[in-house]
């Protein structure tokens, strides 16, 4: 399958990417690493009249320690977070769902900013972003996860505007992230993350509804002394899963149990 | 419409006028007339399109062939010298590890990054690093117990790993 023809520009820094956008118009798209669009390219599900290839903002490249936050810049690609030593000391569970994107092909292209720009309901960083309240900042502004993504492929994003770097708060302590799906490589079905921090146990969801999910009424359970499968049973509330080819609403909640459960049990 | 592509295939420095529209795959076979690269499933999730780009195991319909622009790319056809066989290459012959063979190109390249960075890849090791690549005939047991010898065969020195 052949994409629909469109323009290709380079950009060598973010500064040039965003004249670029502005220029091509409002149906312009930029690529990174290009491993969720070139397929919807294929398919002509998208079909932009420019592409800005931001490959180049080698800028943007970059994994920072500061005070207690981990910056992580937009291009930096899965298989350098799933391996880098800041990110395992700082972060390990960024590292731990870096490793299970995709599969090693795909790890190599992929990269941080692309996640959240593309706002897929089965990305796994935007799990964790969520939880924590990470902050992702654009060529223009900063704005918090929870705030970021909108709905399905949805996101605060102007058209002209890039994702330059997500800002987590740094969380060495016990975690877990458990993706239950039918292939290796495929996306999650249902995920499940969680965090230990000083305040009590982060847990969060991924593609039980359009975008990420905290489980706070399973945070506050064990905040309040429930066991971990006591605590768990609630991680289904108030969700509203989508039903599609590969589960159901009823089977997303019970996993969505059952991941949060086994996620705690492993990271204690 | 044609932009400029400089790139380096099995080492041979080109210089070609592309679309961007073209996908790297068809860049290979089509411009460069290299077929050991082959177009499976067409929606990134088989593997057989695997080529290195500046060592990595990448999907090369899963890419524009502008974005290699400056790159290295080395395919099935460049991975030994002309008229040799590279280990990888005599141990998946040697150990039965292909039946139809439509996949073996790019679970050779994925094997090749994948001993590139890890010169004794456990049995684990090896189903991780092959988990982008899908064979529908052989089944993986000889698959692994290919890349196994191959592993052995590099590490007693037989020939150097592509970009190891």
């Amino acid at each position: 399958m052949i994409p629909a023809a469109f323009k290709y520009s380079k950009a060598g820094s973010v500064r040039e990417a965003v004249a670029q956008l502005r220029e091509a118009g409002p149906e312009a798209k930029v690529i990174a690493g290009g491993q969720s669009l070139i397929p919807l390219l294929r398919l002509r599900l998208s079909q932009p009249t420019h592409l800005v290839d931001v490959n180049g903002v080698r800028e943007l490249d970059y994994v920072h320690p500061e005070g207690d936050v981990l910056r992580v810049g937009a291009l930096t690609r899965h298989s350098t977070l799933a391996r880098s030593e800041l990110v395992q000391r700082h972060l390990p569970l960024l590292a731990e769902m870096a490793a299970q994107v995709g599969d090693p092909q795909i790890r190599a292209r992929g990269t941080l900013g692309g996640v959240f720009a593309h706002a897929d309901a089965a990305g796994d960083y935007p799990t964790l972003a969520v939880m924590l309240d990470a902050t992702i900042v654009t060529d223009r502004r900063r704005v918090a996860a929870r705030d970021f993504f909108q709905h399905l492929f949805t996101t605060v994003l102007a058209e002209d505007e890039l994702v330059c770097e997500v800002v987590f708060p740094m969380a060495p302590g016990p975690h877990r992230y458990l993706k239950f799906r039918r292939r290796l490589y495929d996306w999650a079905i249902v995920g499940a993350a969680v965090q230990k921090l000083d305040s009590g146990w982060r847990v969060g969801l991924t593609h039980v509804g359009p975008t990420a999910v905290r489980a706070a009424a399973v945070e506050a359970r064990l905040l309040a002394g429930a066991t971990f499968q006591e605590a768990a049973g609630a991680a289904a509330e108030e969700l509203d899963p989508p039903s599609d080819v590969r589960a159901s609403a009823d089977y997303r909640r019970h996993l969505a149990r059952v991941l949060t459960r086994r996620a705690l049990e492993q990271a204690a | 419409m044609g932009q400029t592509l400089r790139v380096t295939v099995n080492g041979e420095a080109r210089t070609d006028e592309v679309e961007p529209r073209l996908l790297l795959v068809h860049y290979l076979r089509e411009t460069c007339g290299l077929t050991g690269t082959h177009v499976g499933c067409d929606t990134s999730q088989c593997g057989a399109c695997t080529v290195l780009l500046d060592g990595a195991a990448v999907k090369s319909c899963n890419m524009l062939a502008l974005q290699a622009d400056g790159a290295e790319i080395t395919t099935i056809e460049g991975l030994a010298p002309e008229g040799g066989l590279h280990p990888l290459q005599t141990a998946f012959w040697e150990n039965h590890g292909l039946q139809c063979g439509y996949c073996t190109p790019g679970f050779i390249m994925a094997a090749a990054a994948l001993l590139a960075e890890n010169h004794d890849p456990s049995d684990e090791e090896i189903g991780r690093g092959l988990e982008g690549n899908l064979c529908r005939c052989t089944g993986y047991v000889n698959i692994r117990k290919a890349v196994r010898a191959a592993a052995q065969a590099m590490r007693e020195g037989a020939t150097a790993p592509i970009g190891g």
